[in-house]
């Protein structure tokens, strides 16, 4: 070893007595700046897991709000709001039932927080309801008709528009606007308060766009009239034609 | 003797992982003493038993969100920035919903004011619109994430519960994980200077709790489960629905998988 | 918290077509602008250098350790715009101590203390040993010491220790030119492994960078010693001259026609992100990409080489005509590597839309900031001048 290292030229024993000291240097300070419990779960501070978990929590969770509201929560449960948690629209708890004298949660009265989910959007799913704000009684406020923990209408919605807007929509600028819905619609009335359970009924057959348009009755005149045989038999028509915009 | 072990692990861990990116741990493994390889190695430690009674290594998560039941009111944007405390400034989102109208001739928009915090308003003009829908986005905790590929100290890593978590007091700022990211569910935050995403809300769910933004959704359009146990809303979800991941070409391997997901979504 | 708002609010209106909200915000500004350039600028003059040791191309011995002072300066200064960038750069010694072996900044550790210590630092060392000794023994003073201590305090100038000296240094040449290919070419693995962008995600991204890398610091060392040289008052050596913008004009040639062949095979495949890369290219990128990076950094420079070479000019004009066209090439590459960060992240990950870069002047990542991360380096190389004179009369012969 010895005789080894004498052997080194003059130059190289400086340098590699220079690469000795960093390398000890490093070997030195890296233990004492990595974090102790860095690697030990994985390539990170494993004390990460306890920093993130330990954040606070705000929204409490729709049960706890069951243990001092119980009427409120089953009036809600058995109402179309029964899958909205309470705190969607009364904000965070996770305080309130800390302190529940002082930290009073938020009730939202205006009309301007009801459409932020029931404003008519056509990028919103069809059936979900839905109202133009502008003409939906445009001065009252939401809460005089509707009970926000039981939001059934006080009344059977008049027309289908009331949910079907983008339908009505198109509808009204379409050669079918003097057509009622239910011409072509079978709505039962358990359809009106429950639209998802009871769907109304569609029309099956090419017949029956031919009790207008492949008719021999004098009183359709001026509708449009087609050879039903002939005319693309192998589809029932509205493959082609939208019926609310034929 | 080396590429043995690299090979026979390969086989075990069932992931669809590259040679050279296992050649390059197996060598620095060699190389760094004290490294503890792969991070993704699951480990039976009680260094996961991170809440009472919370075994991090009996879980693994992941999310649903069905398109046609999202009403675009951005409830869980709004709730996900109280309960992150995420600035509440229109360019900083855990989460955030996309509104997407499509024309009869193909064009396409696509708008996000405000990540849909503030809902979104009824379109004025009169364009022929045929599709239109919300999508509701977020990190999509990749099982191959390329954020936690790149990150250079180890700042963030994923858990064997399969999120991918940040240690902000060990993050650097150098924001090349918000590069990698394909999504865009990164941001810098202005005050802390580190980066931030989407936790699947950890604190919460180490504690049996939902993400606030599933617990806020008032049409149950965001599902959020177990992947690996039979009894689990995710897992129904995965079997009633065709699935689509986002930008699955990446070979990212999200953890967040859409239902009636629309082709023209990016 | 105020000052973020101020800056990002006016970009909202800037933006084109749809961004993610995340992506108002552009995270790598001109500060990693500069890293690319800087280290490009290292690994040119470094391989320029190799020349003369391994290749023994006997023409460009005047600028050798010039071009090694030349990498050390900028090498030295390269780390500074990645440090100032970051949101913690107190917390940047972790890139050393728990490095993420599967993320290529984290090799960045590795690959510059590599290349500084093992390659620049020990090649200009063994370079320079004997001279080192011969001064100290010259002198008087702090000089005295001063290179007393670079040699380390190494005292033998005997035949087989010179010898030894300069064996060491063309072994570490040789080491050396892989490693400064590995230098630049990470940088460019940087960029180009990022999957998620495909305006980066490209695998001739290493290659590329390396060979604008070799232009650019060729181009580097053939102003230095165009202007150092009269200041000396020394005559020019045309010789020397004339076959740096030839080993200029072949690798541009190089260069060009891998970028190129990037830009063919991306029109090419013409994946799903061309529509909105086009877009960005023939609008807010035209003027940095297509006029300045590639007519006036590129085709110009390179017709004007050409034009120098092919005819008789008298050796006035073709000075004039090579420093004009160093310095085109400067702006190219800068404007290579600022269309290559900042034109990457103009365009949103949704592939829908594009967004704005808006430059600070004040701040760590303003305009100030960088102007002086890119005088730095002409300073430090002043001193260098100044304690390791790398003329030729300088030299040393042992008495």
């Amino acid at each position: 070893m010895i005789s080894y290292w004498k052997k080194i030229p003059e130059q190289a024993k400086r340098l590699v007595v220079l690469a000795a000291i960093l390398l000890a240097v490093f070997l030195v300070v890296r233990p004492q700046l990595v974090p102790p419990d860095f690697g030990e779960l994985g390539h990170f501070r494993a004390s990460a897991l306890q920093d993130i978990v330990a954040q606070p929590i705000r929204y409490a969770g729709h049960e706890v709000c069951t243990d001092c509201h119980e009427e409120v929560a089953e009036k809600k449960g058995n109402s179309y709001h029964r899958n909205v948690a309470c705190e969607v629209c009364h904000g965070p708890a996770a305080v309130h039932i800390e302190e529940e004298e002082t930290d009073m949660l938020r009730i939202p009265r205006g009309r301007d927080f009801c459409i932020v989910c029931h404003e008519y959007l056509s990028s919103r799913p069809t059936g979900f309801p839905q109202i133009v704000s502008e003409s939906h009684n445009p001065m009252k406020s939401c809460i005089t008709c509707h009970n926000p923990h039981d939001p059934t209408p006080p009344e059977k919605p008049k027309d289908c528009a009331g949910c079907h807007a983008s339908i009505a929509r198109s509808k009204m600028v379409s050669h079918h606007v003097y057509v009622p819905c239910v011409r072509c619609h079978d709505a039962p009335d358990e359809h009106f308060t429950n639209p998802r359970m009871y769907h109304p009924t569609k029309p099956t057959k090419r017949e029956f766009c031919g009790g207008c348009h492949a008719s021999d009755d004098p009183s359709v005149a001026g509708i449009p009239q087609v050879d039903i045989d002939s005319h693309g038999e192998r589809y029932v028509c509205w493959q082609c034609h939208y019926p609310h915009l034929p | 003797m080396n590429i043995l072990k690299i090979l026979n692990f390969t086989n075990q861990s069932q992931k669809r992982r590259s040679f050279v990116k296992m050649f390059l741990l197996s060598v620095a493994a060699i190389a760094i003493p004290g490294r503890s390889g792969s991070q993704e190695k699951p480990k039976k430690k009680s260094g996961w038993l991170l809440a009472d009674g919370y075994d991090a290594t009996e879980h693994l998560w992941g999310m649903g969100v069905n398109i046609n039941d999202c009403i675009g009111c951005g409830r869980c944007v709004a709730a996900c920035k109280e309960e992150n405390n995420v600035p509440r400034l229109p360019f900083f989102f855990r989460t955030w919903v996309e509104r997407y109208e499509i024309e009869a001739n193909g064009r396409v928009s696509v708008s996000s004011p405000n990540g849909g915090y503030d809902s979104f308003k009824p379109e004025l003009s009169d364009k022929q619109t045929i599709r239109s829908f919300f999508v509701p986005k977020l990190c999509n905790h990749c099982d191959n994430p390329p954020c936690v590929q790149v990150c250079p100290v180890g700042a963030t890593f994923k858990t064997v519960d399969g999120v991918i978590l940040v240690d902000s007091d060990y993050c650097i700022g150098c924001r090349y994980c918000i590069q990698a990211c394909p999504y865009g569910a990164r941001f810098l935050h202005p005050v802390t200077r580190t980066a931030e995403k989407c936790t699947f809300c950890y604190h919460r769910i180490t504690k049996g709790m939902s993400p606030a933004c599933v617990e806020n959704c008032p049409t149950q359009a965001r599902i959020f489960g177990e992947l690996k146990k039979g009894a689990s809303p995710l897992v129904r979800f995965k079997r009633m629905h065709n699935i689509n991941v986002l930008k699955p070409n990446l070979n990212t391997e999200p953890k967040v998988y859409y239902a009636n997901l629309d082709m023209e979504v990016s | 918290m105020e000052d973020i708002v101020q800056h990002l609010t006016p970009l909202l209106k800037e933006v084109s077509g749809y961004i993610f909200p995340n992506e108002i915000e552009l995270h790598w500004g001109l500060l990693i602008v500069l890293y690319p350039y800087l280290t490009g600028l290292v690994a040119g003059a470094f391989i320029l250098a190799s020349l003369v040791k391994v290749f023994n191309v006997k023409e460009l011995q005047p600028t050798y350790r010039m071009s090694l002072l030349t990498a050390l300066a900028f090498l030295i200064v390269a780390p500074l715009p990645l440090l100032g960038h970051l949101g913690h750069p107190e917390k940047s010694y972790e890139i050393f101590l728990t490095p993420n072996t599967s993320s290529a900044m984290a090799m960045f550790g590795f690959v510059y203390a590599w290349y500084l210590m093992a390659v620049l630092l020990l090649e200009i060392w063994f370079d320079y040993r004997k001279d080192l000794i011969m001064w100290s023994r010259k002198e008087k003073g702090l000089m005295k010491w001063i290179h007393k201590l670079l040699s380390l305090f190494s005292s033998d100038v005997s035949e087989k220790a010179i010898r030894f000296d300069k064996k060491s240094v063309r072994v570490i040449t040789i080491i050396g030119i892989p490693s400064a290919f590995l230098l630049h070419g990470y940088v460019g693995f940087i960029f180009g492994s990022v999957k998620a962008n495909p305006f980066w995600s490209s695998v001739l991204m290493p290659i590329v960078f390396l060979f604008s890398a070799i232009v650019s610091g060729i181009a580097l060392v053939l102003l230095i010693y165009m202007i150092v040289t009269p200041m000396r008052r020394k005559p020019i050596d045309m010789l020397c001259l004339n076959k740096l913008a030839s080993y200029l004009f072949y690798v541009m040639i190089i260069d060009f026609s891998l970028e190129t062949l990037d830009f063919i095979h991306r029109v090419y495949e013409s994946e799903e992100s061309i529509h909105i890369i086009s877009e960005l290219v023939s609008g807010k990128l035209f003027v940095s990409l297509v006029v300045i990076q590639v007519l006036i950094g590129m085709l110009i420079p390179l017709g004007s080489i050409a034009a120098a070479k092919i005819f008789k000019l008298p050796d006035e004009l073709k000075k004039l005509i090579y420093f004009v066209a160093a310095i085109l090439v400067q702006m190219g590459i800068f404007s290579t590597r600022w269309n290559v960060v900042i034109g990457g992240q103009l365009f949103s990950k949704s592939f829908r839309g594009l967004t704005t870069y808006k430059m600070t002047f004040f701040g760590l990542e303003g305009f100030l900031v960088s102007f002086i991360i890119l005088i730095m380096p002409i300073v430090i190389l002043y001193i260098l001048f100044k304690l390791l004179p790398p003329w030729d009369e300088a030299r040393q012969q042992v008495t």
